[in-house]
C-alpha cells in the first residue's frame, strides 16, 4: 500500500488540478456569454443582407458575376475555422477529423484541394498530414470584422483568379452550450438559395446604381459576413465546449479526491491498528 | 406630418438605430439623396458618407462607413460596417487618421493597390469630423 505521505501529496496535487479547472470553466462561463451576444448581434445583419442579396438575385437578368460563376470544380479549397487554444475537449480534434475524412472522400473528385487554416490547432493538425496553403493566425482568439473582410478578399481574389473553382468552408456551428455541429458550407460560388415558396409578390425596387453593380457590392460583402458569422458561431462553440470539458473535468477530479481521501484513511487506519498491535504486544512481552 | 417611417440601421456587432422618424436624408453612389414617408421601394449602396434623420423635429447626424440603403413599405433599413453618433467620434483619431492617410497618398500612385484603401481611409476621416463638428446629440 502507498504510503500515507504520498497519498497526500496526490491528493494536494488533484485539489489543486481541480481549483484550476474550476477557474477555467468560470472564464469560459464568462466568455461564452459575450461570445453568445455577439452571435445573437450579428444575426440581423447577416439576415438582413441575405434577404437584400435574394431580392436582388431574382431581378438577375443578363451576365453572370464571376462570383456566382459555376466552373468544372477541379480545384477545392477548404477553410477550416478552429481554435487557437486547446483544453476545450473534442471540439478541434472531431473537425479536423471530419475535415480530413471529407478531403480523403473527395479526392477522386477534384484534381488538387488545399487546405486554409483559420486558428493554430487547424494549423497543427494538418501541416503533419497535408500541405496547407495558407493560414490565418491570431485571428480567431478575437474576431473582428475588419479581420473576416481580410480574409474573405482574399479568398475572392484566389477565386476570380482561378486558384480554386470551389470554395468550402468548415466550423463547428454554435447549437448548444454542450454541443457543436461540424458544419460545411459551401462558400463559391454562391449558390443562391431557393426562394422557398412564391406566395408574396416580388417587389419591384429602384436600383441606383443597376443591378448588377449592386450585385458586385454585396456579394464579396456576403463572403465577409459568411466568414465571420462562422468565425464568431466557432468562438461561441469553442467557449461552450471548454466549458463542458472542464466541468467533467471538475468532476472526475472531484471523485478522485474522494478515492484518494478513503484510502488515505484506510492507511491510516491500518497504520493505527499495527502500531497498537506493536504497542500491546510489546508490553504483553514484558509482562510475561 | 401623420405618417412616420421606421428606421433601422444594422452593422455587423448590433443594431444601432431602431426608431420612428420623419425624414432621412443620406449619400448614396449617385449623390445624396432623401426619403420621406411613402417612398417607393428603392435600393441602393451608399457611399462613405454622412445620414441624417430626423424625428419629433430634431435632427441627427450619424458618419457611416460603406454600406446599403433598402426602402421598402416606410421601413427603412439601413447595412453599414460602421455607423457612429457624433458624440461618439474621436476627433484626434480622426485628425490623425487624416493627416495619415494624406502621407501615405502623397507617395502612391493610383495605379497601387493601397492608394483605394488610403483614399477610403481619408474620405473617413474627413466625413467624421464633419459629422463630429456637425451637431451634439441632446
Amino acid at each position: 500500500m502507498a504510503s500515507l505521505k504520498s497519498i497526500k501529496k496526490r491528493i494536494v496535487s488533484v485539489k489543486n488540478t481541480r481549483q484550476i479547472t474550476k477557474a477555467m470553466k468560470m472564464v469560459s462561463a464568462a466568455k461564452l456569454r459575450r461570445a453568445q451576444e455577439n452571435v445573437v448581434a450579428a444575426r440581423p445583419y447577416a439576415k438582413k443582407l441575405g434577404d437584400v442579396l435574394q431580392s436582388l438575385a431574382g431581378n438577375l437578368e443578363g451576365d453572370l458575376h464571376p462570383l456566382l460563376e459555376k466552373r468544372e470544380a477541379k480545384k477545392l479549397l477548404l477553410i477550416v475555422v478552429s481554435s487557437d487554444r486547446g483544453l476545450c475537449g473534442g471540439f478541434n480534434t472531431n473537425l479536423c477529423k471530419a475535415g480530413e475524412r471529407y478531403i480523403k472522400e473527395k479526392q477522386a473528385v477534384y484534381e488538387q484541394i488545399s487546405v486554409m487554416t483559420v486558428g493554430r490547432k487547424g494549423y497543427e493538425y494538418f501541416k503533419n498530414r497535408l500541405t496547407v496553403y495558407k493560414n490565418f493566425p491570431n485571428i480567431i482568439s478575437k474576431p473582428t470584422y475588419q479581420n473576416a473582410a481580410r480574409l474573405g478578399q482574399e479568398i475572392i481574389d484566389g477565386f476570380v483568379e482561378g486558384e480554386y473553382d470551389q470554395v468550402e468552408l468548415l466550423y463547428n456551428s454554435f447549437r448548444t452550450v454542450m454541443s457543436q455541429d461540424i458544419t460545411f458550407q459551401q462558400l463559391l460560388p454562391v449558390v443562391p438559395e431557393e426562394t422557398a415558396a412564391v406566395d408574396e409578390a416580388p417587389v419591384e425596387y429602384i436600383y441606383e446604381p443597376s443591378v448588377g453593380e449592386l450585385l458586385a457590392e454585396i456579394l464579396p460583402k456576403n463572403i465577409e459576413v459568411q466568414l465571420f458569422k462562422s468565425m464568431l458561431e466557432s468562438v461561441a462553440g469553442e467557449h461552450g465546449a471548454r466549458m463542458t470539458a472542464m466541468d467533467s473535468a471538475s468532476k472526475n477530479a472531484s471523485e478522485m479526491i474522494g478515492k484518494l481521501t478513503l484510502q488515505y484513511n484506510r492507511a491510516r487506519q491500518a497504520a493505527i491498528t499495527t502500531e497498537l498491535m506493536e504497542i500491546i504486544s510489546g508490553s504483553e512481552s514484558i509482562k510475561g | 406630418m401623420a405618417e412616420k417611417m421606421k428606421l433601422e440601421i444594422v452593422t455587423p456587432y448590433k443594431k444601432v438605430v431602431d426608431i420612428e422618424v420623419d425624414e432621412v436624408t443620406a449619400t448614396g453612389k449617385l449623390g445624396e439623396f432623401g426619403v420621406l414617408p411613402g417612398h417607393a421601394p428603392f435600393l441602393t449602396s451608399l457611399n462613405i458618407g454622412e445620414l441624417c434623420y430626423k424625428a419629433e423635429g430634431v435632427s441627427t447626424s450619424m458618419a457611416l462607413n460603406w454600406g446599403y440603403f433598402e426602402v421598402k413599405d416606410d421601413k427603412i433599413i439601413v447595412l453599414v460596417e460602421t455607423a457612429e453618433y457624433a458624440e461618439d467620434i474621436d476627433v484626434e483619431r480622426a485628425k490623425a487618421a487624416q493627416s495619415r492617410a494624406e502621407e501615405a497618398l502623397k507617395k502612391l500612385t493610383p495605379e497601387d493597390k493601397q492608394f483605394k484603401i488610403y483614399e477610403a481611409a481619408l474620405e473617413r476621416s474627413i466625413i467624421r469630423m464633419q459629422v463630429a463638428g456637425k451637431n451634439v446629440r441632446k
